[in-house]
């Protein structure tokens, strides 16, 4: 009955992700070992405004571990992680467990830091959707559409950037080697998810020399 | 297609630019004295130089900053990109076609791919940039 269930399984049952109707073809589409695509649902996310040398922008940095000071940093640790969105502009991206409604206190916690000074905290968990592209060839998908230079030599693993993919503006985050993490917004998931998938199919054929 | 040197990000494609008309057009001091013909000349009336143009542009799927432009009508070669509120640089000072990036912006181009080599057409220079912060 309903009066047994936790607030976090009365959320978790009734919640969809925007691209959850796409994970069998993810994959079905996903070629191991070449390159697989997986959504990572429901991740807690905050936006946040604030000047990064004032006051409260040290209290902030103090609760995610540090701001990151120029486009293309991502500071942070193993689950909790800031990446530059502007000057005055950043995104923290943590599990879905960090998000207030879970059990955590992510959201709460950066609000009763920024306290009344300038700036805002938004949660924007549900804004964005979370898409992984790894494997050898993920770069070569990604080549097919960013006209950033992904190479290695100039796109190194803990590197984020928001750039566009396919026409539409994502976050593209590389998290290791030949790992990425693509964060759509969750109107643009069904759409970019099939663009990667058609962007893949290629891969699961033979090598033509 | 533009090669645009955003301040914050490095040089990325025009289409991650909007677009934001003339630049240097200072709101009236005091919009209830001006007539009809005035205040529509304010909110309507636009250059439309051949040539070495100041305009505005806003780098909207990046750092969603604003920044000013010279930028030549004709060839489209971009001279100078500068701060907001920052006077129009004179190109006579520099030679004409040089590329110049100046103006407080915070900071400098960080990690972002291709943040520290530039090149908007032939006739660039790199902004400087810090490599691998």
């Amino acid at each position: 009955m309903a009066e047994t269930a936790t607030p976090a399984e009365t959320v978790s049952r009734a919640r969809r992700s925007p691209a959850q109707h796409l994970a069998e073809a993810f994959t079905s589409g996903s070629v191991p070992g070449t390159v697989t695509l997986t959504e990572i649902p429901y991740q807690a996310m905050v936006g946040i405004r604030v000047d990064r040398t004032s006051d409260a922008g040290a209290r902030v940095a103090s609760v995610v571990g540090g701001l990151p000071a120029a486009c293309g940093e991502v500071t942070g640790n193993d689950s909790v992680n800031t990446l530059w969105l502007g000057p005055t502009e950043f995104l923290v991206v943590a599990p879905e467990e960090a998000h207030d409604s879970l059990g955590g206190s992510l959201g709460s916690d950066l609000t009763t830091a920024l306290g009344n000074d300038a700036g805002q905290v938004v949660d924007l968990s549900a804004n964005r959707t979370t898409f992984e592209l790894s494997g050898s060839h993920a770069r070569a998908v990604l080549e097919k559409t960013c006209s950033l230079d992904l190479h290695p030599r100039v796109f190194k693993p803990g590197t984020a950037v928001s750039t566009e993919l396919a026409h539409i503006p994502v976050m593209l985050w590389k998290t290791s080697e030949d790992s990425y993490r693509i964060f759509p917004r969750a109107s643009f998931a069904d759409f970019l998810g099939r663009w990667l998938l058609d962007a893949m199919r290629e891969y699961a054929s033979p090598e033509v020399p | 297609m533009l090669l645009i040197s955003c301040p914050n990000c490095g040089p990325r494609d025009e289409t991650e630019f909007h677009y934001g008309g003339q630049a240097h057009i200072a709101y009236p001091e005091n919009p209830n004295e001006l007539r009809d013909r005035e205040w529509a000349e304010y909110l309507f009336y636009r250059e439309n130089t051949k040539g070495t143009f100041a305009e505005r542009w806003v780098h909207s799927t990046g750092c969603r900053q604003w920044f000013n432009m010279l930028r030549d009508t004709v060839s489209y070669d971009i001279h100078s990109i500068y701060a907001m509120g920052q006077q129009r640089p004179d190109l006579q000072a520099d030679k004409p076609g040089e590329f110049s990036q100046t103006g407080e912006f915070g900071q400098e181009p960080g990690l972002a791919p291709g943040a520290a080599t530039t090149s908007t057409g032939a006739a660039t220079t790199a902004p400087t940039s810090s490599e691998g912060v």
